[in-house]
């Protein structure tokens, strides 16, 4: 039976690619270590091997075709013996010498089509492309606005302040000549060269420290962490140094800087790189902590988080750079910090989240409106300060709330929603306020156990109807 | 079991590389070493008075004393170019503040937490600044001083203003992570600044060689390809020249240099170590043998300064001390609505 080869994965959160380039033709014999085809993720553009022997039968998917599903056919091969239009390669492996394929295993590792079961990932579930549907009151009316990716916007945001103020640089791991982990900083050593855009040594504590020092020196660093995870390493500068200074030093010294790259569960990577650290940091004085759920919000809060002269950390998320949103083309494009928005308009309940977790709160409210439940979403966008104002107006409108946050539930952002209802917003709850939040546990890597560990729509429709006394 | 071959020598392989010169002791006029001298004096008396008023209640907290340290803050600092270079240190801050001419008022008000301190009441004896005077801190977390001059470094670079930064740390600093870190970017982007190991032996109750692996912390830059020099941080005018030599090789472009001071604290750690790690006796042969001040002092004799003219320093110091400490007593504690200020500096 020929062998399939099938669209890769090249990263975690890979879905689809383009196939940029075949290396090889129909007929050519290929060994594995053979490069086949260039592959384009929106990331970078990878390498494919083969991993099998024989020759390449027939091509399936041509090369310039784009939005590759992730395990669609794109060629097969044709093993020894088999009818190929070339001849087989002379010295193969014996067919005794094959290794015998493993028993199948019991029913739950077989996939729908009684093939492998392929990894999948509970983060399917979180990452949505869910639009307000409330516009930004901020946005003047006949704005044009244009399709952007949140990575895109976040580097738009970055370049544009660039441009703008000589004193901001951006400083991290491979956010220069590799264009950045996640591509966020794509382009801009380019445009602002290596005095401006610069790669570090791997080395969290120490360049975490040197930015803060520079920020305290004058400057507007921009410091990247590929991923959150590894700024724990970093945390004693970023709480210690940046958040206390100015007020240690009675308001005589500042630092200007954002801490910025991706927080919370990205897909499969295991407990040690899937934290949100919202909680962490939003429980400092001292310190603007932001979590932008969409593409226009990533830019406009970037923006002002750049000219704060205030310590930032500006959590992202790994799941929503490559979503799409609309953002509005304005020249200087820049939202208030400490304001959180209405992203859906409703009466019935208030659905309160952040990050990532507002398109489960939006999915939800969709299936909640189709059974005759009306939500508001309140998307917090800044978790410190924190616009406590919004919320309780909210909940004074509905007199019920659920907080939903891909994160834990203990000292939580959540919880501190819930106390605030009940230090100021009592009297208006016809309910308790519940919290949907991801388990109490580290975040497993398995498939099954990752999904039952995340937040998803449906436990929010779930604990929406408990305070609606619907459920 | 094989022994592994013997090494010829445990000094670092000498490689072709530029090294800087050895630095000459300072030749200072008869003035530039009284400023000295009363520089030092006023840092030992202005101390001995903190000591006093914290056994009094007036001051709270940590409390490090520099006293026996005077010279390396006094030597280096004199070197530099007020108006271009940055300094920044840890929790020991006090005489670093002196030696920059911040008037002595301000800083003992900061140690008794009052309004009228430099910053305001809020920071305390650990955290005291004068971005005015490019004066960084104060800074509380042991090494985090140095991490953050590599990032004053970066900032006189990347403005181009030609200022250098000196960032001092203790023997124990000497052994966190992010100094190495420090080490390899400073080194790396050749960042002018100087690395002063303030070298006073103990790490609050642990000596060096209980400490560190490699006890000559002015080698601890070796595989940075960082140069390091020794110097004796009891002699004044010793510091002076080291920096001397140290500025001309940063300034020259060609990036950081170790300074490893090696002085002696004679308090303890902070106001609440009694100091039993180390026998009074050891104490009492330094202060005899190598106080700072008496040295300068001897030196100022043979250049014929009378004992008047000493006598007369003394008491205008003591003045300017008493002074600073019937203010610090004096001056009233932060307005109470001064909690919420300065948290941010701007409002959202």
């Amino acid at each position: 039976m020929a062998i399939e080869l099938k669209m890769p994965a090249l990263s975690p959160t890979m879905e689809e690619g383009t196939l940029a380039k075949w290396l090889v033709k129909e007929g050519d014999a290929v060994k594995s270590g053979d490069i086949l085809a260039e592959i384009e993720t929106d990331k970078a553009t990878m390498e494919f091997e083969a991993v099998d022997e024989g020759t390449i039968a027939k091509i399936l998917v041509a090369e310039g075709t784009d939005n590759v599903k992730v395990g669609t056919v794109i060629a097969t091969i044709a093993g020894e013996g088999e009818d190929a239009a070339a001849p087989a390669p002379a010295a193969a492996p014996a067919p005794a010498a094959a290794p015998a394929p493993a028993p199948a295993p019991a029913e739950p590792a077989a996939g729908e089509d009684g093939g492998p079961k392929k990894a999948d990932s509970g983060t399917k579930q979180l990452a949505s492309e869910k639009a307000a549907t409330v516009k930004d009151p901020a946005i003047p009316e006949g704005t044009e606005m244009v399709k952007t990716t949140v990575r895109e916007a976040l580097r738009d945001a970055m370049a544009e302040e660039m441009r703008k103020d000589p004193r901001v640089f951006v400083m991290g791991e491979e956010v220069a000549e590799y264009q950045g982990a996640y591509k966020v900083t794509q382009g801009l050593l380019e445009e602002f060269g290596a005095k401006r855009v610069i790669d570090t040594p791997i080395t969290e504590y120490g360049f975490a420290g040197l930015g803060s020092g520079a920020a305290m020196g004058g400057l507007k660093p921009i410091v990247e962490f590929m991923t959150f995870n590894f700024a724990m390493q970093a945390i004693d500068h970023i709480v210690n140094s940046a958040a206390k200074t100015n007020y240690m030093s009675g308001g005589q010294m500042r630092c200007p800087i954002v801490f910025r790259g991706p927080n919370g569960a990205a897909s499969r990577v295991a407990a040690q790189h899937s934290q949100n650290y919202g909680p962490w940091y939003a429980s400092v004085p001292g310190l603007i902590v932001i979590a932008p759920y969409d593409a226009q919000d990533a830019k406009g809060l970037l923006k002002a988080a750049i000219r704060s002269e205030d310590p930032v950390v500006f959590l992202e998320n790994e799941l929503m750079y490559g979503r799409t949103f609309e953002v509005p083309k304005l020249d200087d494009y820049v939202l208030p910090i400490g304001k959180a928005r209405i992203v859906r308009a409703g009466k019935d309940v208030t659905i309160v989240s952040y990050s990532i977790g507002v398109g489960v709160a939006l999915e939800a409210a969709e299936k909640l409106a189709a059974e005759g439940v009306d939500a508001e979403v309140i998307d917090l966008r800044t978790l410190r300060p924190l616009d406590t104002a919004t919320v309780l107006e909210s909940l004074k409108k509905t007199n019920r709330m659920v907080v939903v946050e891909e994160g834990w539930p203990v000292c939580s952002i959540s919880s501190e929603i819930v106390a605030v209802a009940m230090e100021q917003g009592f009297d208006d709850l016809d309910a308790p306020v519940l919290r949907v939040t991801n388990e109490d546990v580290p975040l497993p890597y398995a498939a099954n156990l990752e999904k039952l560990a995340l937040i998803t729509a449906d436990k929010v429709v779930a604990a929406v109807k408990k305070v609606t006394y619907r459920g | 079991m094989a022994k592994a071959p013997a090494r010829k020598s445990t000094e670092p392989a000498k490689t072709n590389r530029e090294r800087p010169e050895e630095p000459q002791r300072y030749q200072a006029s008869k003035e530039e070493l009284l400023e000295f001298y009363k520089q030092m004096l006023l840092i030992r008396r202005f101390e001995e008075k903190a000591g006093q008023l914290y056994g009094l209640g007036f001051i709270g907290g940590f409390c490090h004393l520099y006293i026996g340290q005077e010279a390396v803050a006094v030597g280096l600092q004199s070197a530099l170019d007020g108006d271009k270079d940055s300094v920044i240190t840890g929790y020991r801050d006090h005489g670093h503040m002196l030696a920059y001419g911040i008037d002595p008022k301000v800083i003992m008000a900061e140690l008794t937490g009052r309004a009228a301190g430099i910053s305001k009441g809020k920071g305390g004896s650990m955290h005291m600044f004068s971005t005015e005077k490019k004066f960084y801190g104060g800074h509380g977390i042991v090494g985090a001083q140095v991490a953050l001059g590599t990032g004053l470094a970066f900032a006189h670079k990347y403005n181009e203003d030609g200022g250098v930064a000196m960032a001092y740390f203790g023997d124990g600093a000497a052994n966190q992570g992010q100094v190495y870190e420090s080490f390899n970017m400073a080194e790396l982007w050749k960042l002018p600044i100087i690395y002063v190991i303030e070298n006073n032996q103990y790490a609050m109750g642990t000596s060096v060689n209980r400490s560190s692996a490699e006890d000559q912390l002015y080698k601890r830059g070796e595989s940075f390809r960082i140069p390091g020099i020794q110097v004796d941080g009891m002699d004044v005018l010793a510091c002076r020249g080291a920096a001397e030599e140290a500025l001309a090789w940063v300034r020259a472009g060609k990036g950081p240099i170790i300074l490893e001071m090696k002085t002696y604290r004679y308090r303890g750690h902070s106001m609440s170590d009694p100091a039993k790690y180390r026998s009074r006796e050891e104490v009492q042969s330094v202060r005899d043998k190598s106080d700072p001040i008496e040295q300068v002092k001897h030196e100022l004799e043979d250049m014929k300064v009378t004992e008047a003219e000493l006598k007369a320093i003394e008491a205008e110091i003591r003045k300017i001390v008493n002074e600073a400490a019937d203010f610090s007593e004096q001056t009233p504690e932060p307005d109470p609505s001064e909690l919420y200020t300065d948290v941010l500096v701007e409002s959202y």
